[in-house]
């Protein structure tokens, strides 16, 4: 029979190793340390087409993350996809006439959110709407399109 | 009518089995509280069912992340998306096969012996022995061993992913040349906190709580002869694997349904 101390010295063990899995199941394996989006304040936007755009997609100015996507809806009225998205509260600053596009990381990567800033000296406050937007740009449609001018095109001269 | 009479008896017979086993649960529970001022009780426990289990745990984890690594890499490397081969071994071992396998080797490895245990005290009559003393068998043998194992099943999948992980870390970065950048920065994009892993400890809590109280409750209501315990110890790897595997479907359908 194994003696208590040395008994409780690896039950000890064992829940400390167990808990340390966790933590680094959490913090080196999971996203819980980039996921957190602090103090955020939320921005709509429409767009013509979101292409694949899902719900947590990064949120992207000059590449740095700044935010994630919190919902994508449709406006029955306006035939327009609407996206929200909450925006880290550190980064209050973006002009009111940024661009938002849908951007795609890599050639066949997740699509994400791009914010190109604006020159206004007015910012976007929470709740607010980001006026100018570019739709996800769908392969199909630009396939079409190169054929479409192929076909237009003189032909070429013997 | 003889035939029908039979099928009649497995039936009442099975429903009354069930009846016994939550009564017997609920029995258990109620007794784990006073348990809290007895701790060590359950601390031998979750060394005997927890500590004990290390071993096999770690070394099943090592080699099923690193057979994750390599099939991974051979098929992921004909689309060239090699470096994905961190989140596939990440996702695989966080959501099914860390709480599946660890589940499965638990009742294997601890559980049977649980019930062995159980039922041999129930064989040589030391459970009467300690209702002649006033002592109540169920708060004092019966609830540290489930609590224990309770307790240890969802430390024992963590440890099972975390170590997968590293093995397939080893396979795919030491061995087939995957960017170990790449490697982890693909998996912290693609596993999320809420959805992958903690819905995989839920898993493993609740797959602990099945196997635990499938392991008490065979030995606890075996029948006191060297055939019942052997029978009983059969029973319990069985039905636990049998209720894991149908419950990991259910809880993955439950989770993965809202998304």
């Amino acid at each position: 029979m194994i003696s208590r101390k040395s008994l409780e010295l690896w039950v000890g063990l064992f829940v400390a190793a167990g808990i340390l899995a966790l933590a680094m199941l959490a913090f080196k394996v999971g996203n819980l340390t980039t996921s957190d989006v602090l103090d955020a304040y939320k921005v709509t936007a429409h767009f013509d087409n979101v292409g694949g755009l899902k719900v947590k997609a990064a949120v992207t100015m000059a590449g740095v993350r700044i935010g994630r996507v919190s919902a994508i809806g449709f406006d029955p009225e306006r035939y327009q996809a609407v996206v929200t998205m909450d925006i880290d509260g550190r980064y209050r600053n973006i002009p009111v006439d940024s661009t938002a596009s849908i951007l795609t990381s890599g050639l066949l990567g997740d699509q994400y959110i791009g914010f190109e800033p604006g020159g206004e000296e007015t910012y976007l406050k929470g709740g607010e709407t980001v006026l100018r937007t570019q739709s996800a740009l769908v392969l199909e449609k630009l396939v079409g399109q190169v054929i479409f001018n192929k076909a237009n095109e003189p032909a070429p001269s013997k | 009518m003889n035939t029908l009479r039979t099928l009649g008896g497995i039936v009442v017979n099975g429903v009354e089995r069930i009846g016994r086993a939550a009564m017997f649960l609920s029995e258990v529970v109620a007794g784990s509280w006073t348990l809290l001022r007895r701790f060590y009780l359950v601390v031998q426990q979750v060394y005997a069912v927890g500590v004990l289990t290390l071993l096999i745990i770690l070394v099943s984890g090592l080699f099923v992340g690193m057979v994750l690594g390599l099939q991974g890499y051979n098929t992921l490397v004909k689309f060239g998306s090699a470096n994905s081969l961190g989140l596939l071994v990440a996702l695989s071992l966080v959501r099914e096969l860390g709480p599946v396998v660890t589940a499965l080797l638990f009742a294997g490895r601890a559980g049977s012996a649980l019930t062995a245990e159980i039922g041999l005290m129930k064989a040589t009559e030391q459970l009467a022995g300690m209702e002649m003393m006033a002592v109540n068998p169920v708060t004092r043998v019966i609830a540290p061993r489930f609590l224990g194992g309770v307790i240890a099943m969802p430390l024992l999948a963590a440890l099972f992913s975390a170590i997968g992980v590293l093995g397939g870390h080893l396979i795919g970065v030491g061995l087939l040349g995957v960017d170990s950048g790449a490697f982890w920065s693909q998996m912290q994009n693609g596993v999320d906190f809420h959805d992958d892993i903690l819905n995989g400890v839920i898993k493993s809590v609740v797959f602990g709580v099945v196997v635990s109280w499938i392991a008490v409750f065979e030995g606890y209501d075996a029948v006191p002869t060297s055939e019942g315990v052997a029978s009983a110890t059969n029973r319990t790897v069985v039905y636990s694997s049998l209720a894991v595997l149908a419950l990991d479907f259910i809880l993955t359908a439950l989770t993965l349904g809202e998304v």
